[in-house]
């Protein structure tokens, strides 16, 4: 009994919500989003099994080893990766520059990071996200920080850890303190709220939301500093939802090998058998800095306000 | 009601789906492994990336991928949203990627191209009443053809984007973000019919696909 061609009767297409735009990190729940500098490696990534990939010109090791100031990428490179892959394709802007954003929306990127790896552009103001069309994620070491982002229209969070070291400490001290601040705030009389909001320097409205709820308003995501299926693992359990891994694949020695283990991982994060097989023969991990010995300068995490 | 419904949880919005169906009375357990499948009714293939499930199942030693076909064979009420239709469809456009080849559709992924043009908007779902769905598509693909006991339940101009083949469901939007729940009620009563309809408890009794698509 067929009914095909039903009526067509549908309403007028509302693109850009705020429903849409937090609608597209939910579907990358559970899942890895990679670092790739190429569109080979794009491929690898999607190949491997990436939820999506950060599409830039140099991973955050080797900004670190380069110096100097580190912008957008060069949105040719962009495109290519996007003509390359049928997954999202992620890019990152400096904290403050809108016109980057403006220009990666209008190339048809799928979300947008507003990352503390790049050279901020405005020391006192993120961009007004909630102007755009597309989602974006922004980095945050404690509750405050993650509330104020999503205040400005963040679609997604995530932990700044600190990038291009391959240590994985500063993303658990964030996962820690923002889950944490959360459990603590849900279990907070609710005349204590507004002080907290002043204390944390987050907007009242989304202090109660959060107490109310007991989780963020938006997908968090754990980032920076993770190199192994072990520290994907560790940052699910800790309560995060998905995982990006920067320099930790493609510094690697085997990325397509490490790349699919660290899918699995993050997927089987609570089955130290999965684990266990996932982990061996990898190769060589990124060699990495400990973030301790990051010189108070050389860290990217302060940047962001 | 009683029933149990397993909402495939390798990666996507599956904590969605397990609060809807919960919100509805029945319920619902996260599937990883092909054990887990045999403790459930019927099966959700949550929203997510169909090239990251397909990764995570097929060709893999745990036996989940060919459970699934086996069981869906078999007559298992199975509803994929998004990336659940595009795992479960026959055919998709331009791609060999993996997928369970269930459903007798061909899909186009990212029909709709990037994410700002994923949109919100009122659908005809007559199925569902009169009042129109709030579908949501994010990145999602459409139906372009589809086989002969395919009932094609919603479209927009880009294709179909809500169809049902005996006891299998899709649609290309996400229900399950939302506040309305007919979609996932409209997968529960196809549910109870096909517990109805058979003799013992749920697993195991054979259904035809064609004697259901024919109601």
């Amino acid at each position: 009994m067929v009914t095909k061609a039903q009526t067509a009767g549908e309403g007028k297409a509302r693109t850009g919500t705020e429903l849409v735009k937090r609608a597209l990190p939910q579907m990358l729940k559970g899942g890895v989003i990679m670092d790739v500098v190429t569109a080979d490696q794009a491929k690898i990534a999607e190949e491997a099994g990436a939820v999506a990939v950060m599409a830039l010109e140099r991973v955050p090791a080797d900004i670190r080893a380069a110096g100097g100031v580190a912008r957008m990428s060069d949105p040719e490179l962009i495109i290519e990766i996007i003509e390359a892959v049928t997954i999202p394709v992620m890019a990152k802007v400096r904290i403050g520059h809108f016109v980057e954003a403006q220009i990666l929306e209008s190339i048809g990127v799928d979300c947008i990071d507003e990352s503390e790896v790049l050279t901020p552009a405005d020391e006192e103001c993120h961009i007004d996200k909630r102007k755009f069309s597309i989602p974006f994620v922004c980095g945050a070491r404690n509750l405050g920080e993650a509330l104020r982002r999503i205040g400005e229209g963040a679609a997604m969070i995530r932990t700044k850890g600190e990038a291009g070291t391959g240590d994985v400490v500063e993303a658990v001290r964030h996962a820690r303190s923002i889950l944490g601040e959360i459990r603590r705030l849900s279990i907070m009389p609710a005349e204590e709220r507004m002080t907290y909001a002043k204390e944390i320097g987050a907007p009242y409205e989304l202090v109660c939301e959060v107490a109310e709820s007991g989780r963020l308003p938006v997908v968090n995501f754990a980032a920076g500093g993770i190199a192994t299926p072990a520290d994907a693992a560790l940052m699910m359990q800790l309560g995060v939802e998905g995982v990006f891994v920067g320099s930790g694949i493609f510094k690697s020695q085997d990325p397509a090998k490490r790349a699919a283990a660290i899918v699995r991982a993050t997927t089987f994060y609570n089955d130290p058998q999965v684990l266990a097989e996932v982990s061996r023969n990898l190769g060589e991990p990124m060699f990495g800095r400990t973030a301790r010995s990051l010189e108070p300068a050389e860290s990217l995490a302060t940047r962001g306000w | 009601m009683g029933m149990t419904i397993g909402v495939l949880a390798l990666q996507g919005d599956f904590a969605e789906h397990a609060w809807m169906v919960g919100e509805l009375g029945a319920r619902a357990v996260e599937v990883r492994r092909a054990e887990e499948l045999e403790l459930v009714d019927a099966l959700i293939i949550p929203g997510g990336e169909s090239t990251t499930v397909a990764r995570l199942t097929v060709g893999q030693s745990d036996r989940l991928f060919d459970a699934i076909i086996e069981r869906a064979k078999e007559g298992m009420p199975v509803y994929g949203t998004c990336m659940g239709s595009i795992f479960l469809a026959r055919e998709i456009e331009g791609s060999a990627q993996g997928r369970l080849a269930l459903m007798d559709i061909k899909v186009r992924r990212n029909a709709f191209g990037p994410q700002r043009f994923s949109c919100e908007r009122e659908l005809a779902v007559p199925e569902l009443g009169s009042e129109p769905f709030p579908a949501v598509f994010i990145r999602g693909p459409v139906i372009v053809s589809c086989g002969e006991t395919v009932q094609v339940m919603a479209s927009v101009p880009e294709g179909i984007v809500m169809a049902r083949q005996g006891n299998l469901l899709v649609t290309a939007f996400h229900p399950e973000i939302t506040d309305d729940t007919r979609v996932h009620r409209y997968f529960l009563s196809m549910v109870a019919e096909a517990g109805a309809s058979k003799e013992s408890r749920f697993p195991r009794a054979r259904i035809s696909v064609e004697a259901l698509a024919g109601r």
